[in-house]
């Protein structure tokens, strides 16, 4: 019995630092979310292609020059890719695999688990906006500097709104059933929820309807940030905060460990 | 194994569980008193995990009262999971995240934690440290939730079948694990189908069938024979006729194989009876092995209380 000392386990039991715990969770998830390939795709590789192809092709009618208009547009879809669809997806398989059910039964305090999700989404974002914006500045993207600081604060709205979504869509059903929703929601988002087409591009009866989408008032905030050098609508940031205050609500009530 | 409920680490009383018709739970009472060991030991589909589930705030009871260090853990789980550890049946972990991130993890959300790296070198996943979960063998996956219901050095550790799927010798270490907790003053709730290991580890076994209680003490006690007829058993090859052996024995004797290769002659074995017995082996030609009078094994009682046929 020497593998064991007398005392090795003597009980000490107690809840770790707060900080601690948060910042262990958010690498832990940022890493994993760093090393699936998947994950980068949706994430990085489908905006990059989007940023790169509309800027440079014709295929929608865009003022010049053209990369003003996209650059917003796909930083929306990276934010709404991350917060939402990867959020969701990540979630719903994490719990198949008794990860939630595993770090609940810790000190891990309950907002925690998803205080710690979101550090590590907001923290992919600004990775994802830091390679979309220079890729964007060397297609000669131009924002001003108080367009790029209040994009920051748009960008945080965006990424808890679609945050709170994507746990309330992965934390309640069947992980494939999460995985087909989120991909058609961001599928349909994508294309009619006013992110490629511009709501102002819209007929205006479907215009007052996407601008209500968080897909359409993060789209529409950016765009009047960065591309008109105007503020954003009230509109647009009051949509914000009611889908992510809904949606956090219904979270805690719908979200399951397992 | 009275005491007051500061004294216990786990009170279960009528516990009551359904899903949806299924009564999963049915009126189940444990006691764990503080620093001991106690063995849920019962079949598949018993119940085990249940109580075990809502122990740990998991699930919660349609019946009953649960205290656990003196908490209800649907109520006040918060407080209560700081102080226990916990071993899920399988799985429990990211499929990419490596053995040592995981474990880190964990470790990261308590106070005084055992050293991680020390004990993935102790659990023998040193070498699986930066291998990712999902390609983790199913032995190494459960070392390193062990690990993980450890590292926080709690006062209660409940273990779901913590050597399903191990090798003879990692069941070897994770059985001199559990003793080291009890030396140290840690409770342990564990559940197991294996008798031996109930038999080796637990100062209490409960006996779960149906997700109810149909036995309860210690291992000597439940397997002590019943109102002093002690019996004798013996192994020897399965199948063999013992007409012979009756004839020989005194009428109050019979002879049975409970299960194939096991024999048992019950009704007071007395030391004519055993010499009988070797006698008749001799003659067979056969060596009667583990001959053993009095003590019936932990298997008997248990295929005696929960039946022989497959579920």
């Amino acid at each position: 019995m020497t593998t064991f000392p007398a005392g090795t386990f003597t009980p000490a039991p107690g809840r770790g630092r707060i900080g601690r715990m948060l910042l262990t969770h958010a690498r832990t998830e940022l890493l994993l979310t760093v090393r699936n390939g998947e994950q980068l795709l949706l994430t990085l590789l489908i905006p990059l292609a989007l940023l790169i192809g509309l800027t440079l092709v014709d295929v929608i009618e865009l003022p010049s020059p053209r990369v003003d208009s996209v650059a917003p547009r796909v930083f929306a879809l990276a934010v709404m890719s991350s917060a939402f669809t990867g959020q969701a997806i990540a979630l719903g398989f994490d719990r198949r695999y008794g990860v939630i059910k595993r770090l609940a039964a810790t000190a891990l305090p309950r907002w925690l688990l998803v205080g710690g999700r979101l550090l590590a989404c907001l923290a992919v974002v600004v990775g994802q906006l830091v390679v979309l914006g220079l890729v964007a500045w060397a297609l000669g993207w131009s924002p001003s500097i108080g367009g790029l600081l209040g994009s920051l604060g748009v960008v945080l709205l965006g990424v808890l709104a679609f945050g709170a979504l994507g746990v309330l869509l992965g934390g309640a059903l069947k992980a494939e059933i999460v995985l087909a929703l989120a991909n058609i929601v961001w599928l349909v988002l994508l294309l009619g929820g006013g992110v490629i087409v511009a709501t102002s591009s819209m007929p205006a009866g479907v215009a007052d309807v996407v601008r209500l989408l968080p897909s359409g008032a993060l789209a529409d905030a950016l765009r009047a940030l960065l591309a008109e050098h105007a503020a954003p609508s009230v509109l647009s940031l009051v949509v914000l905060v009611v889908w992510g205050i809904a949606g956090a609500a219904l979270a805690v009530r719908t979200t399951k460990l397992s | 194994m009275t005491g007051s409920a500061t004294d216990l680490a786990v009170e279960v009383s009528a516990l009551v569980k359904r899903y949806g018709s299924v009564t999963a739970v049915d009126g189940l009472d444990v006691r764990l008193p503080r620093g001991e060991v106690l063995a849920l030991l019962g079949p598949n589909g018993a119940g085990k995990t249940t109580t075990i589930e809502v122990c740990e705030g998991f699930r919660a009871a349609d019946g009953g009262v649960v205290r656990v260090l003196g908490l209800d853990p649907a109520t006040q789980g918060g407080a209560l999971r700081p102080r226990i550890g916990v071993m899920p049946q399988g799985g429990g972990a990211y499929p990419g995240v490596r053995a040592g991130e995981m474990l880190d993890l964990v470790a990261a959300c308590a106070a005084n934690p055992l050293d991680p790296a020390w004990l993935i070198d102790v659990l023998g996943l040193k070498s699986a440290r930066r291998t990712p979960f999902k390609r983790l063998s199913g032995g190494q996956q459960q070392r390193l939730s062990l690990a993980c219901a450890l590292v926080g050095r709690p006062e209660l550790v409940f273990l779901d079948e913590p050597t399903a799927g191990l090798d003879p010798q990692a069941r070897r270490l994770v059985w001199e694990l559990i003793g080291a907790l009890r030396r140290d003053g840690v409770s342990v709730l564990l559940t197991t189908h294996l008798m031996a290991e109930a038999e080796a580890l637990a100062d209490q076994v409960v006996i779960v069938d149906h997700g109810t209680v149909v036995a309860t003490g210690t291992p000597a006690e439940l397997t002590a024979d019943n109102a002093g007829t002690p019996s004798l058993r013996f192994r020897a090859k399965a199948g063999m006729d013992t007409t012979s052996l009756t004839a020989a024995l005194p009428e109050r004797c019979a002879v049975t194989e409970p299960t194939p290769g096991n024999y048992l002659v019950s009704g007071a074995v007395d030391p004519q009876v055993v010499s009988t017995v070797t006698t008749w082996c001799a003659q067979q030609g056969v060596l009667a092995e583990e001959l053993q009078v009095g003590r019936r094994s932990l298997e008997d009682v248990f295929l005696e209380l929960t039946g022989r046929e497959l579920r």
